[in-house]
């Protein structure tokens, strides 16, 4: 370690960074019309003590990146920042001009992207990447740098922490690299480190020991964070204090415990309870009405077979939650009950008979039956048709309904998803996301169908919308009898909606069966993992997940 | 619905001397002060009250002769780019949704027409073919054609794989709402703007081809033609070979404008209301 | 440097050696679409019976196609190209010089017309959306409207003839003093360069607009590095192969340019050479120059392919 710092185990004390009154403003360009000015971040203040870290917590559009980045005086696509002050070390930064700026980035402020992936340079060994600025900033020579940088890989459990410098960004996974970011942000060994949403892109296995990893090294190299992220469980193990943003204006700002236990504002607990939805299992009937049975499928004419013999049944009006990582099939298994993707092995009996494996040798009133839901709604829906097209085109297809009947059987399903009527004549980029998600909820609906298959339909969607939608689709399932194949990598989700649930990992289901008795003990080793690697909004969970775990995760 | 206040100048502008370009080619013989053919006076006049525009190198006038050149010009040009994007757009968009060996079979032919420049394979097929109104509409087409095959195929690929074409086949939709009422009202506006280029391009390659002597044959002439027969003045300091050549520009760059502006306007997603 | 990225290139180089044979059959066929007869079309409706049978046996008429195909192909590959129709003289003697003057000029654009492109490109990107990137992509619009002879002859017209600068037809011959060569193609040099700049500089300005959009140039920003530094280590290695992609394209578009700038200017070049024998309809010299241009054409876009092989780091260091 170098000798210009204080050494761990002689924290620096006092405040770090203050930003006082930040103003922050973009100018957007509306196609066809003017440019006009928006504000961003209104006049929010923090303090920062030395070696604390601060959770920045919001949905998109609440400015936390942007207040993040202004601390190393830096404005993404033209973001300005027009009022306030950022003291850093006792001096104001924003008076220090693009070379004031450049002497700090890297040195005192250091910066962890969300896609370390794209944030590495293709053309570069990560070794020379990691040391880059500590040769810059000359606070190091460079066999000093790359000795820094092998210890940071080994604290951060990287495989090979000797050799895996001499590496190209491509060369390494996704998870590895978000650790490689961190150690390129610690290697020249700043006063500050902004965590930009750093395990957002990872599974949900690999986040834990990515966010173990990066505990760690803040904890022992006493390094003070920013750590931004949408999710309120994830900060709450990282952050000695939370602050809540919404549309570029502070909600809520406070200790981790006060903030999770005993929230002041409205939104923040409608942030912290935003996972408890009372949802009670029911009872599977007799006789399921579709029916899965030991299907095999692979795409093409590949070996590899991403779905190995999978059986499940779906009852009449309740919901067969599936779950698991990216590759595990689960959407796999969504195209082979489609016949999008036909099984080469198996079938799938609706209603006691079985469906054709191909798509096009389904007779209508079997498509009918069986809807989809997807999770990007914008690119489910043709942009070039408006609302009410959308909506009234399975009424015309399946039930042959137009003109003023078709116009109020679509009212009516607006009313059901909560849109008014008047949303009937709107093309769909006029719409928010969460209203695109509900119009293709009408749009399935429509059909009247027995099964809606949704396709991980909230992941795409901050967190308090993807619970209005769910809140919706369990009050629909009520009214309407219908039942939902539910595909999920979010196991909160899965457990307040499912019924029962199917565990899939590399395209064999491990774990299935009503929804209790698959979340209790005693468990398989990745259920066992999984359900050990979902962040719970408590403190201290981080460290007592780690210790419990048996399995090595999946990606890493 | 159409605002035309909302417009912008540029495509103002492109809009007006397009609109000019056609009217004068409909109206030719009205409008025109002298026949196509006429000698009215000396060889290269300059510009003056009776010749607006001067004469030509025959002492034809060259306003009237501008003005059927655009004609000429013109009808080749808008027939060609329709052979071309009818062709190029029936086969790509077929290659993208049936696949296979149709698919593989003309995309490999169309790379391999596309491995040679469009003028060397123009001038080597004309240099067996007679030069007639025909030969030179079918050549132009055809090879022209290779470009829109492209565009439209990939186009058609992508939107092809979008959640919102894979919704209407999984609710049973038949292959005709899928290509007219899915696929082609999202393909229209890189299409419609791809039909601005190539008409413009159908209009430069028919020039220089006329230009080298392949093109349009005398007595007529059109705009390249045209530049071919008075090029011999500029030595001389006369420019009235420069007065066709404008033209072809005016009329590339107005084409061009407007191209760009429905490009602009139909992205935006709004069913162009926005 | 590894294998797989040899393999690469061996296979990019073997496929186009593939596709410009298939070309030479295209060509070929090309000139066998004519409905009727080549030798009646070559002497006209009068002729006697007996001279067409003659030039029938001559050109080798009688045999099928694709003995003459391959007859033709032969020739080309041991450096054959036969002989003129029109004037009986050895198409390869001829095109010699020829050749020459055509990559003469067309080099003296390139080195042009290349880094000015460039250089324009990185100056838009640098003054993005300001008045400097509108002024040079409407003026990149508006070259890309202009047929070659009309900047031809705006140059002919106003330096030629007006001011009288540099001579409106561009005589050169062998032997020629360099000074006195690089005066008579001053302007086809320079009108082959006003119809390459405009689009190459707008597809640099894209090129390079996409990687300083990439988060790896905002990683190295946030590092302190100097907005030269930044440039230099970051964007540059990632630029290099779709700049050098956007060059090639253009050069292998400048070879049409070629054509109509030679002809404006009589510069005894290919182009013109190619043109003449077009009016005249000799086959077998259109057949040749045709495949010339076409190999070029080809090469280049090999090149450019190679470019971005090499470049790619992620071939160039396999997992």
């Amino acid at each position: 370690m170098a000798e210009t710092k204080p050494k761990p185990g002689q924290p620096k004390t006092g405040v770090l960074l203050d930003i006082r009154n930040l103003r922050i403003e973009a100018t957007v360009y509306p196609p066809g019309e003017a440019p006009k000015n928006i504000v961003l971040v209104h006049d929010v203040s923090l303090t920062l003590q030395q070696g604390k870290v601060l959770g920045l917590i919001g949905e998109s559009g609440a400015g936390k990146s942007t207040i993040g980045l202004s601390s190393m005086g830096y404005g993404r696509g033209g973001v300005r920042i027009t009022g306030g002050e950022v003291i850093l070390n006792g001096r104001d930064i924003l008076k220090g001009g693009k070379d004031g700026f450049r002497k700090l980035r890297g040195r005192e402020v250091c910066y962890v992207a969300q896609s370390a992936a794209a944030a590495f340079n293709p053309a570069h060994k990560l070794m020379d990447q990691v040391v880059e600025a500590t040769l810059l900033h000359g606070t190091a020579t460079r066999a000093e740098a790359e000795k820094r940088a092998v210890a940071l890989f080994k604290k951060l459990s990287l495989p090979n922490p000797e050799t895996i410098g001499e590496r190209f960004p491509h060369q390494v996974s996704g998870g590895q690299l978000q650790r490689v970011m961190t150690a390129m942000a610690l290697c020249s060994e700043p006063d500050l480190i902004v965590f930009d949403e750093p395990t957002t892109a990872l599974d949900v296995t690999t986040q834990i020991d990515v966010l173990a990893a990066i505990k760690d090294a803040i904890r022992d190299t006493h390094v003070a964070a920013l750590y931004i992220t949408h999710d309120l469980a994830v900060v709450a193990q990282v952050s000695d204090e939370i602050m809540v943003l919404r549309h570029g204006r502070l909600v809520e700002w406070g200790g981790t415990r006060q903030i999770i236990k005993e929230p002041r504002q409205e939104y923040t607990n409608a942030l912290v309870s935003v996972h408890e939805i009372e949802h009670a299992e029911q009872n599977p009937g007799t006789t399921p009405f579709l029916s899965v049975k030991n299907v095999t499928a692979a795409y093409g004419r590949s070996h590899i077979k991403v779905l190995k013999n999978v059986s499940v049944d779906i009852y009449p009006g309740q919901t067969l939650a599936v779950v698991g990582e990216s590759g595990s099939g689960k959407s796999t298994l969504a195209r082979a009950i489609t016949g999008l993707l036909p099984p080469e092995q198996g079938t799938v009996t609706f209603d006691g008979r079985p469906l054709a494996n191909r798509l096009a040798d389904r007779p209508k009133e079997d498509l009918r039956q069986l809807q989809m839901i997807y999770q990007m709604a914008d690119v489910a829906m043709n942009p070039r048709q408006t609302v009410g097209t959308i909506i009234g085109r399975p009424l015309e297809f399946y039930f042959g309904i137009r003109g003023r009947e078709r116009d109020t059987r679509v009212a009516e399903l607006l009313d059901k998803i909560e849109m008014g009527k008047g949303f009937s004549d709107r093309y769909p980029a006029e719409l928010s996301g969460g209203q695109k998600q509900r119009v293709c909820i009408a749009r399935s609906l429509a059909a009247k169908p027995k099964l809606i298959i949704c396709d991980e339909v909230t992941s795409a969607l901050d967190p308090l919308v993807a619970h209005g939608i769910l809140k919706l689709l369990l009050d629909l399932q009520k009214e309407e009898n219908v039942a939902y194949l539910f595909i999920t990598h979010d196991l909160a989700t899965v457990k307040s909606i499912a019924d029962s649930i199917a565990v899939m990992y590399r395209g064999e289901v491990v774990r299935y069966g009503p929804k209790s008795k698959v979340l209790t003990p005693p468990f398989d080793a990745y259920t066992d993992l999984l359900l050990s690697s979902v962040p719970e909004m408590e403190i201290g969970w981080l460290e007592k997940a780690i210790k419990g775990r048996r399995m090595a995760s999946a990606g890493n | 619905m159409l605002d035309i206040k909302r417009i912008p100048i540029p495509a103002l502008i492109g809009i007006i001397l397009t609109t000019l370009f056609v009217l004068a080619a409909v109206f030719a013989p009205w409008i025109a002060p002298h026949g196509n053919g006429e000698i009215v006076g000396d060889v290269w006049e300059p510009m003056s009250s009776a010749y607006w525009l001067g004469t030509d190198n025959l002492g034809r006038d060259l306003l009237s002769r501008m003005i059927y050149g655009a004609r000429i010009t013109l009808f080749i040009a808008v027939l060609a780019t329709a052979l071309s994007f009818s062709l190029g757009a029936i086969l790509g968009f077929s290659a993208a949704v049936f696949g296979g060996w149709f698919d593989t079979l003309l995309s490999r032919l169309v790379d391999l027409l596309m491995s040679i420049p469009t003028l060397i394979m123009g001038l080597v097929v004309l240099s067996v073919l007679p030069t007639n109104l025909v030969t030179l509409i079918l050549v132009m087409g055809v090879l022209d054609s290779t470009r829109v095959y492209r565009l439209s195929r990939a186009v058609a690929v992508d939107i092809n794989v979008m959640d919102y074409v894979e919704a209407a086949k999984l609710r049973g939709e038949g292959s005709g709402w899928i290509i007219f009422r899915e696929i082609l009202p999202n393909a229209l506006s890189p299409l419609v703007s791809e039909l601005g280029l190539r008409f413009i391009y159908a209009v430069l390659f028919l020039s220089t081809l006329s230009f080298l002597g392949l093109g349009v044959q005398p007595p007529d002439a059109d705009w390249g033609g045209m530049v071919k027969e008075n090029k011999d003045g500029i030595v001389f300091g006369i420019g009235a070979a420069l007065i066709p050549a404008a033209a072809i520009a005016a009329l590339a760059i107005s084409v061009n404008l407007v191209a760009d502006w429905i490009l602009n306007r139909t992205t935006s997603l709004k069913g162009g209301r926005g | 440097m590894s294998s797989p990225i040899l393999k690469l290139i061996a296979q990019r180089i073997a496929l186009g050696i593939v596709l410009l044979l298939a070309v030479s059959v295209l060509i070929f066929a090309g000139t066998q679409i004519l409905p009727g007869d080549v030798a009646q079309a070559i002497l006209g409706q009068s002729a006697t019976p007996e001279s067409l049978a003659n030039l029938r046996e001559q050109l080798g008429l009688n045999d099928p196609a694709y003995i003459r195909y391959f007859h033709w192909l032969g020739g080309v590959l041991t450096g054959d190209l036969g002989t003129a129709m029109s004037s009986g003289q050895d198409i390869a003697t001829s095109i010699k010089g020829r050749l020459w003057n055509t990559l003469f000029l067309a080099f003296w654009a390139a080195i042009v017309a290349v880094p000015l492109a460039i250089i324009l490109g990185l100056i838009a990107v640098r003054y993005r959306n300001g008045w400097v990137d509108k002024l040079i992509s409407g003026l990149a619009l508006a070259s890309t409207s202009f047929p070659e002879f009309f900047i031809g002859y705006v140059l002919v017209y106003f330096f030629a003839v007006k001011w009288q600068i540099f001579p409106g037809i561009s005589t050169v011959y062998e032997g020629m003093p360099f000074l006195e060569r690089m005066q008579a193609i001053a302007l086809p040099a320079t009108a082959l360069t006003l119809v390459v700049l405009a689009h190459m500089m707008r597809m640099t300005r894209a090129a390079i607009l996409n990687v300083m959009q990439s988060a790896y140039v905002e990683t190295a920003e946030l590092k302190g590095l100097s907005a030269f530094n930044v440039i230099r280590k970051h964007a540059f290695p990632n630029a290099i192969a779709p700049i050098i992609n956007v060059v090639m394209l253009n050069l292998a578009y400048l070879i049409v340019g070629v054509v109509v700038v030679e002809v404006i200017f009589v510069y005894p070049g290919m182009g013109q050479y190619l043109v003449d024998h077009v009016t005249k309809r000799d086959v077998p010299v259109v057949q040749a120059v045709g495949l010339i241009f076409a190999a070029v054409y080809i090469s280049l876009n090999i090149i450019a392919d190679i470019a971005a092989i090499v470049a790619n780091p992620r071939l160039r260091h396999p997992k």
